[in-house]
């Protein structure tokens, strides 16, 4: 008796503590356990690309993916975007081979930047030119250059080490731009077998998709280093020593998914699933209160508690809340509620079967009620774990407030509740120890 | 117990409400939102109090964009849905928003989902169903294994699956009619409100059979008199029904809060489980017993 009241005030002071910690950490600016926002509530832009990897072999498709990734990284930390999110994902479902890239920028709303961000990076390509290819016509006519009329020698600027900005002469013209280009290993070897093979004839380098010079292979290079001179003017030049140091992307990438969310729209949101979650708390507390009485008051301080326990483990874990994860949350104060009223139904059960004991028929209300809590929070569990597989980002932010939800619900149900309420019984109950545990309806 | 007395009038009563959802189901139909068709969703808005529709719609009209639809939200929002757009496309969208310049917009948010993730969600949303409902009959065959008299246990699991059923497919025939009149889409909320109604709708389902369980076993226990399994069924629910209202209430108080003060991105889900949780709970007490003393009956008539 007097070992539960102890327990029972150090789990009060605990859950004041609990709440001195969530109130601390979310006003002080330099905690960094403030909750961690979804794109849809923090405003952002998420972009998904599907990496087109037709022209790569099997097994350099994941070291590719990885470089892709890297780059595209860096090319966002340029810009300053603060904690970006990029990942490699697969497509599922007999689409295991595609290989996409996630990108998901917090605070960045003009989509337009951020796609210029990760997209304007060039595409640096070697291609031999087709010397059987006859151009037709009408691409004579249109000057058009078609895309047979060069071969894919497998040389990108992926296999490229870095990149420099030099100046030289050549014939008459003094200080003129110069890329000069040098491979890493295997493009070293790469180059000094396709330029060996075939001495005389054009190796063009293509920006973009587009031929930016046609030099003629003159004699095997075994060293990797290339330049390009065309023309560009010096700034040009510049610019694209910068972008080919930034990493050229090794892997063409095509948009396929948009999502963004301005802050204006994200911060309501935010304001009206709070607004929404403490309302339906209100309500509860008063519900369970008026049908369940002292029982009923100690489930919604165990309920309050239990609310501050999740929101201590949304800033741990780190939980990334979004909408539908604030959904999932109010939905779990409902899975919360459910264990206590099946526990305080029991009791009540075990009173009218005429039992005087109040701590006999407590701990039996318990008891009995245990295999029906957990057969039912199994079931939620795998609810929770299949919405979680499903998951887009969405879905799985509230499948996982949901799966925590139940978990600790049967925590807080079974330990704060039952502590409580054994903390202030009395062993002789009275009528109105009987009337604080009755309830309003009669079976 | 009234529901077990009268458990004939309620059957033909959900008959209807599932026949009807069934129906409007097929006539109707359900329309898929961009998330399993891909499509764009973009929403302005106009700081500067937005322009009369007509004069948007000229614009848009003129854009090689196709069907587009186009609906006020808001005191000053526009909200236009379209195909699958490419970066040129919803730059030129935006600008055909602002009246090419001429009215300050603000982009609130843009969505876009190419055919092949829809292709792949909708997939998936079909597998997730299937998976919890596969689940679920496996675990309440094993929960309630050590039960098959008066009715063997796998009769549990099929009678849990048919409330499910049930209680899916009442809140898509409501669905279905949002999307007639309102036009509400199905979305990925949407799938993950009713895969949320089926877990727990199942639970709820589980506390009673799980009381008929208890009661079974106290009664092959017992030296008196023993109670056949239609008055043993009527006490468990009687000993449940307060209960599982209850708990159907505070989930339905929770979510009518979510519903009026929750915003325009939960609404929908919101009603949803709304109506889920409606339908669960009256599965729950007035379907499943039902359906297991009919199940039972014609056991005994075999016997017979």
């Amino acid at each position: 008796m007097l070992k539960t009241r102890i327990i029972a005030v150090i789990l009060l002071v605990a859950g004041i503590g609990i709440g001195l910690f969530l109130y601390n950490s979310e006003t002080s600016p330099t905690s960094t356990f403030h909750f961690k926002l979804g794109l849809d509530l923090a405003s952002g832009t998420h972009l998904e690309y599907k990496a087109d990897t037709s022209k790569l072999k099997k097994s350099d498709i994941s070291s590719s993916m990885q470089a892709l990734r890297d780059v595209v990284e860096k090319r966002i930390n340029v810009f300053g975007v603060s904690e970006p999110i990029v990942q490699i994902e697969s497509g599922s479902f007999g689409n295991s081979a595609e290989k996409r890239l996630i990108v998901e920028l917090p605070g960045v709303t003009d989509i337009n930047k951020a796609i210029a961000m990760i997209g304007k990076t060039p595409l640096l390509e070697f291609k031999l030119l087709n010397k059987n290819y006859v151009p037709t016509e009408e691409e004579k006519k249109n000057n058009i250059v078609s895309k047979d009329a060069f071969i894919d020698t497998g040389l990108t600027g992926r296999l490229l080490k870095g990149s420099q900005l030099q100046f030289g002469s050549k014939a008459g013209f003094t200080n003129e731009p110069i890329v000069s280009l040098s491979f890493n290993s295997e493009g070293t070897d790469l180059f000094a077998k396709i330029t060996k093979e075939h001495i005389g004839e054009v190796l063009a380098i293509f920006l973009d998709g587009q031929p930016i010079s046609l030099p003629v292979i003159q004699q095997e290079i075994p060293d990797g280093s290339a330049q390009i001179t065309g023309k560009f003017t010096a700034e040009e030049a510049k610019g694209l020593v910068r972008d080919l140091n930034l990493g050229a992307l090794p892997v063409p990438i095509e948009l396929i998914s948009t999502n963004s969310v301005g802050a204006s729209l994200g911060q309501d949101v935010l304001n009206k699933g709070a607004y929404a979650g403490i309302i339906g708390m209100i309500f509860v507390s008063i519900f369970l209160i008026l049908v369940y009485r002292l029982p009923g008051l100690i489930s919604v301080v165990s309920l309050a508690m239990y609310v501050m326990i999740m929101l201590v483990l949304f800033k741990f874990i780190p939980v990334v809340l979004t909408a539908a994860g604030i959904a999932g949350f109010i939905l779990s104060l409902g899975v919360a509620v459910d264990a206590n009223v099946l526990i305080f139904e029991r009791i009540k059960e075990e009173f009218n079967e005429g039992k005087d004991n109040t701590e006999e028929a407590i701990k039996n209300g318990f008891s009995r009620a245990w295999l029906s809590i957990r057969d039912s929070n199994i079931s939620g569990l795998i609810t929770s774990v299949v919405l979680f597989w499903f998951g887009t980002s969405m879905v799985k932010g509230f499948a996982l407030v949901l799966g925590i939800g139940v978990l600790v619900s049967m925590v807080s149900a079974i330990l704060i509740s039952r502590t409580f309420l054994l903390a202030i019984y009395k062993k002789n109950s009275g009528r109105f120890l009987k009337f604080l545990f009755g309830s309003g309806v009669k079976n | 117990m009234f529901v077990i007395k009268y458990r004939k009038i309620f059957l033909s009563f959900t008959t209807i409400l599932v026949v009807a959802s069934f129906v409007l189901i097929f006539i109707w139909g359900l329309t898929p939102g961009i998330d399993f068709v891909g499509g764009s969703i973009l929403e302005v808005s106009y700081p500067n109090g937005r322009p009369n529709m007509t004069e948007v719609q000229n614009r848009l009209s003129n854009l090689p964009i196709g069907n587009y639809s186009i609906r006020p939200i808001g005191d000053n929002n526009y909200v236009a849905r379209t195909r699958f757009l490419n970066e040129d496309e919803r730059v030129a969208l935006v600008n055909s928003l602002s009246l090419n310049g001429s009215e300050k917009v603000v982009e609130e948010r843009f969505n876009s989902v190419g055919p092949v993730i829809g292709e792949e969600l909708k997939t998936k949303a079909y597998i997730s169903i299937a998976l919890v409902i596969l689940m679920t009959i496996l675990f309440i065959a094993f929960a309630f294994r050590k039960i098959s008299k008066p009715v063997s246990s796998w009769k549990y699991g099929i009678i849990a699956i048919l409330c499910l059923f049930h209680d899916i497919l009442i809140p898509t025939g409501v669905f279905v009619i949002l999307g007639k009149f309102m036009g509400a889409e199905i979305d990925v909320l949407f799938v993950t409100a009713l895969l949320t109604i089926l877990g727990y709708s199942i639970s709820d389902t589980i506390v009673i059979f799980d009381r008929i369980r208890e009661n079974l076993n106290l009664n092959s226990k017992s030296h008196h008199s023993k109670e056949t399994f239609a008055d043993i069924v009527g006490k468990s629910l009687s000993q449940t029904y307060v209960r599982s209202f209850n708990i159907s209430f505070t989930a339905f108080l929770v979510l009518l809060s979510l519903y009026l003060f929750g915003g325009s991105t939960t609404e929908l889900f919101a009603l949803t489980l709304i109506v889920g949780v409606i339908a669960g709970s009256y599965s729950s007490i007035f379907i499943a017993p039902a359906l297991l003393l009919a199940l039972n009956k014609e056991e005994v008539a075999k016997k017979t």
